[in-house]
């Protein structure tokens, strides 16, 4: 790929906006006292700041690459990740969880989990998500610099160091206060810089209804666009229950009604939004009890309406791709540098079977008819090996899904705008990094040092571990970034592993702050059994195409689904339902530790309800949630 | 906490704007918009954008510092 020419303009926004965060940092250095300050932002946050930052802290740049991936592969049905996969469960965080979490004065979620049941719970936790945050920044800042570098050119080295040191630096002087300003500038940033690069795709097609008589022939023919080899029903990519309703094989995420609705929608949605403390403690940095249930309905609204800049642009690649005289093409994925001089003396050889030789030397699917062509073209008249390279690059048939969004940025951003997108997608890269790093130096310094290595010192002590293990949590994410780039299949088994973990952990929420009844014992091995479950139910099934292997299915293969989403989707209910049984049964059979006294402000029937009757009506949190929830409903409806 | 955020995103999209403005009215004689933005000048119409909205959270931040702080 050729690197992008960046003019003056574009550096000075990427300039402007990198002195603006590092000058949040310096402006929010004198009120950094206490360790209060530094890691919960002393509690004193606007709710919208805090609403946006709620999103926006999710809202990471794989996220977005991600959601215009997916938009082109399976359509509006993606829509699916913010409709049913996080507006409920934002909502029930708001009403039924918050006033646990924040009224129970816990500075972290796993510190609510000491307080329910025991240490034992509190370490499990604190553990794994300490340990996943550094990663989850790592991954980030790996592929940001990877971007960087073949985007700009730019070195890989110097890329990683000096967006890593951006973010040191303002984490260090303004603590979770800074991480949360430069979230909702970047929420912003997110909004005003791809608006127009969408707005300019929707005018090129011709409007909504213009892309969707052009998704009719796509839902028929995928192959011709080589996103699917089946043919599916003509409203596949345009309806988001439709194609479900009729079953896994009639659309293209391979999924049925109930994966969608009850693994998607309950189990990994409510174990994402309502225990992740990354997006919690945004809510926990509310000013006060109303502020932080107002916090996830806040977040909701944007959410909502996310999809248009997120999800509609891999929409509009596919449609682009569809029209052949806009001459747009979904990008191939990249061929490897290491392959060229052999797929090179493959196509200048005289004899033999060209598209076998070549395919199996570059290891993607190629065309057929443009490697014959590309050998044809050498023998009549000659190529550079420039030349060859960029027949051989054009003709791989696979799709990078991963590149969709920038290859809209390239094609409609002239410069000017072009700077403006790319800070965007830095901003949401760095941010991603500066919300993990200040997650991770808060569980460290309260759940994981306090607790136990070094409990009963003056506030000033644990204001400075909080700084020192930031730039430690910098440098191991840095670490991370190089171990990603190193042994991306390591990483694969590193996120598989974080998605065991995750699956069940919302069972274990549930069950302890709803039944008074849950012992410390019951969630733990509750916890550590849903967690193998997971384990074992994907070293026991596969999805359909894969080879058992990391995949799943290395121990036999009982059960086969129709796509690795499927497959996902079921792993987290199993997981889910296993952690659920045995904590209760586990917790039947045990004593109870913890007096009701003792969970008062922690269980709910132990706890004097919020009749939230100093708000107006229309304000209260329940009568929020409810009217979100309708719109929630009638999004649905409208692109049933 | 002390700092009104407002403050930086207001003069960070209203720097912005006028950077976008300034490029868009010296580029709108050549032809870098044929080939990408549909021919249209978006440069100048979105710095336009973002210079009004920037403008709107400055005024936002001027208006918080008149009243005592809520929290």
């Amino acid at each position: 790929m050729q690197p992008i020419h960046l003019a003056w303009v574009d550096y000075a926004i990427l300039l402007s906006y990198t002195c603006f965060v590092i000058g949040i940092g310096f402006a929010l250095r004198r009120y950094m006292k206490t360790s209060s300050d530094f890691f919960l932002s002393g509690r004193t946050i606007p709710t919208w700041v805090t609403g946006l930052a709620f999103m926006a802290a999710n809202l990471g740049a794989l996220e977005l690459v991600g959601m215009s991936a997916s938009g082109a592969k399976y359509g509006i049905a993606t829509a699916h990740f913010y409709w049913v996969g996080a507006i409920p469960a934002m909502i029930f965080l708001a009403v039924f969880m918050m006033p646990f979490y924040y009224g129970s004065k816990a500075r972290s979620v796993p510190e609510y989990l000491k307080l329910r049941f025991d240490e034992r719970v509190r370490c499990l936790n604190s553990l794994t998500f300490a340990v996943m945050t550094v990663f989850a920044s790592g991954i980030s800042m790996n592929a940001l610099a990877k971007l960087l570098h073949l985007l700009l050119g730019w070195n890989y080295d110097a890329s990683l160091w000096i967006c890593s040191a951006v973010v040191l630096v303002y984490v260090l002087k303004g603590g979770l206060t800074s991480a949360i300003y430069t979230e909702v500038l970047q929420f912003f940033m997110i909004v005003l810089g791809f608006a127009p690069v969408v707005f300019l795709g929707l005018k090129d097609m011709g409007g909504w209804d213009a892309i969707k008589v052009k998704l009719i022939g796509v839902a028929q023919n995928p192959a011709a666009l080589s996103l699917n080899t089946k043919s599916f029903q003509s409203d596949a990519w345009t309806s988001a229950w439709k194609p479900i309703l009729n079953g896994p094989s009639a659309n293209p995420m391979g999924v049925d009604v109930f994966a969608i609705v009850f693994g998607l929608g309950f189990v990994l949605s409510f174990g994402y939004w309502c225990t992740n403390f990354l997006v919690v403690q945004r809510a926990m940095a509310a000013k006060d009890m109303t502020a932080a249930r107002r916090t996830p309905l806040i977040a909701a609204i944007p959410k909502m309406i996310f999809p248009v800049l997120v999800i509609l642009p891999g929409i509009i690649a596919i449609a682009l791709a569809s029209t052949p005289d806009k001459g747009y093409r979904l990008p191939p994925v990249a061929i490897h540098s290491s392959a060229y001089p052999q797929a090179l003396a493959d196509i200048k050889a005289a004899a033999g079977d060209v598209y076998e030789k070549t395919s199996k030397d570059i290891g993607l699917k190629l065309d057929k008819g443009k490697i014959e062509a590309l050998r044809a073209q050498y023998a009549a008249k000659g190529m550079t090996d420039d030349q060859i390279e960029a027949g051989l690059q054009d003709a791989v048939a696979e799709n990078d899904y991963d590149g969709i969004i920038l290859s809209l940025v390239k094609k409609y951003c002239p410069p000017g705008l072009l700077g403006l997108a790319l800070t965007a997608l830095l901003a949401s890269f760095m941010s991603g990094m500066a919300g993990n790093v200040t997650a991770f130096n808060t569980v460290w310094t309260y759940d994981l040092y306090q607790a136990y290595i070094a409990p009963n010192k003056p506030d000033q002590h644990y204001f400075r571990m909080g700084q020192s293990i930031t730039v430690v949590g910098i440098l191991l994410s840095i670490a991370c970034a190089y171990f990603a780039s190193h042994y991306s299949n390591a990483m694969d088994i590193v996120q598989l592993v974080f998605g065991f973990v995750n699956a069940p952990l919302f069972a274990t929420f549930l069950l302890g702050m709803f039944w008074a009844r849950t012992t410390g014992t019951g969630a733990f091995l509750g916890l550590l059994g849903g967690t193998m479950t997971s384990g074992l139910f994907h070293a026991l099934t596969i999805a359909s195409g894969n080879t058992p292997g990391i995949k799943g299915g290395y121990l036999t293969v009982v059960q086969t689904f129709p796509s690795e989403m499927a497959q996902n989707f079921w792993l987290a209910s199993f997981a889910f339902a296993a952690c659920f049984l045995l904590t209760l049964f586990i917790s039947l059979a045990t004593k109870r530790t913890k007096t009701d006294a003792e969970l008062k402000g922690l269980v709910y029937s132990m706890t004097p309800r919020l009749t939230d009757k100093d708000q107006p009506f229309f304000l209260r949190p329940g009568v929020l949630g409810t009217i979100l929830l309708l719109g929630c409903v009638i999004l649905n409806i409208i692109f049933w | 906490m002390g700092l009104d955020i407002r403050w930086p995103i207001g003069l960070m999209f209203s720097l912005v704007g006028v950077l976008l403005i300034a490029f868009g009215a010296a580029t709108s004689d050549t032809d870098i918009y044929k080939n990408t933005s549909l021919g249209i000048n978006i440069n100048l119409i979105w710095g336009v954008v973002l210079l009004v909205f920037g403008v709107l959270m400055l005024l936002g931040a001027i208006r918080g510092r008149k009243k005592p702080p809520t929290a």
